[in-house]
């Protein structure tokens, strides 16, 4: 049941989302909380604390993590909407196709920056 | 109606009943109809049809039969709403106007009579029937399975569909994809996955969790919500989802078909069974 293990995943995808967006989301508004509580990373939006955070291992890794999940929850609920106007069979076929190879396209590139802006200057 | 007319009929108010007809044969598009319809308490939607039928207008068509709730014949989206017709007192909608149209997602056969056959379609396609590994056994029942109060507890509120399709006129997924299983066959589906006499899972699954399956749910609930038996097909969905999910991490409880129980024939076969005491009475002969 292919069906079932991409809706595992994209089930599974939404809590990773949760939990990664909600710590983009408290590095870019909370970080005077974040400041006081001794665990700040810098200006959220400051070119050098940008670079700062994009060349730690962490941001790297959570970067891609992100941006995987996100694709893939994305496109497939994009699939799945496009999927409801019934369209014939071989229409399907190539939305889920034309989102696939989209989704890894986008994976691949995205990752590339993240890793090469963490490699920057080693 | 007023005066010495509703004396004689014996109604309490007079209801304008809006119908849609339309003859496919006869008719470019669908049109509303009005009739007045003299209203007596406790008169059902179905009931005024009737009366529209008997003094109004023979050639008004529409489905029907048991006028009980239990044939699932009678469902019209009845004030904008899908309903089985004769299961709605007509005071109880509180309206003096009430616009009467076949359900919707289904084409019209004519007038109120919609073409459940996509409905029936899809219920075919979840196999809605029990499968035993053992063909011979199934098509030759030599006795009754095991089952437990419990585990037909588990089932039976998804037994109760009555096969009306309000719950596929009501959802808004069915509405745009003509390929969703749609809520009905996707509950029985569901019921018998859930039954322990069944053994056809891996048959039915292919269809219960295929790309066209409970995923393209929106849970908007609108199928429970207007379920006459509530038999709650968003309910089934959402098990089989949650099911679905568990048995991607290989946590789903393993279930086992019951076996046939052995046929007794005679009470005396049994073990354990007291003798019956001795007449008190004397026996004649």
């Amino acid at each position: 049941m292919r069906e079932s293990k991409l809706w595992f995943w994209h089930i599974l995808s939404a809590v990773v989302i949760l939990v990664f967006l909600g710590i983009h989301m408290g590095i870019m508004h909370l970080d005077a909380i974040l400041w006081a509580l001794g665990i700040g990373s810098g200006d959220p939006v400051r070119s050098a604390d940008v670079f700062r955070r994009s060349r730690q291992l962490f941001f790297m890794v959570t970067y891609v993590i992100l941006l995987g999940s996100a694709l893939f929850h994305g496109l497939y609920g994009f699939r799945s909407m496009l999927w409801e106007l019934s369209l014939p069979r071989a229409v399907e076929k190539a939305v889920g196709g034309a989102c696939a190879l989209a989704g890894f396209a986008l994976f691949i590139y995205g990752s590339y920056v993240a890793v090469a802006v963490f490699r920057m200057g080693r | 109606m007023s005066g010495p007319q509703a004396k004689e009929t014996g109604s309490v108010k007079t209801v304008v009943f809006e119908v849609l007809r339309y003859d496919p044969a006869k008719d470019r598009a669908p049109r509303l109809e009005e009739y007045p319809v003299p209203v007596t308490k406790a008169m059902t939607v179905l009931d005024g049809l009737l009366w529209i039928k008997e003094h109004k207008d023979p050639t008004l068509s529409w489905r029907s039969s048991c006028r009980m709730g239990m044939c699932g014949s009678c469902g019209m989206f009845i004030n904008g709403l899908p309903r089985l017709a004769c299961n709605n007192q007509i005071v109880h909608l509180h309206s003096s106007r009430i616009t009467i149209k076949p359900l919707p997602n289904f084409d019209i056969i004519r007038d109120l009579v919609p073409d459940l056959e996509r409905m029936f379609g899809l219920h075919r396609t979840v196999k809605p029937y029990l499968i035993r590994r053992d063909r011979a056994e199934q098509n030759h029942p030599t006795g009754e399975y095991y089952q437990s109060q419990q585990e037909l507890a588990d089932y039976i509120q998804f037994a109760y569909c009555i096969k009306c399709g309000l719950c596929l006129s009501a959802c808004p997924t069915v509405a745009t994809s003509r390929s969703f299983t749609g809520p009905q066959g996707l509950t029985q589906g569901w019921r018998y996955a859930l039954d322990t006499r069944d053994e056809g899972a891996a048959e039915r699954e292919a269809e219960i969790f295929s790309e066209h399956g409970v995923y393209r749910c929106h849970f908007a609930g609108a199928c429970s919500h207007v379920c006459p038996k509530g038999v709650d097909p968003a309910l089934a969905i959402q098990l089989a989802k949650k099911d679905a999910f568990f048995g991607s991490l290989s946590l789903r409880k393993k279930r086992r078909a019951t076996s046939v129980a052995p046929t007794v024939q005679h009470g005396a076969d049994v073990k354990g069974i007291p003798k019956a005491p001795e007449p008190t009475v004397p026996q004649k002969g």
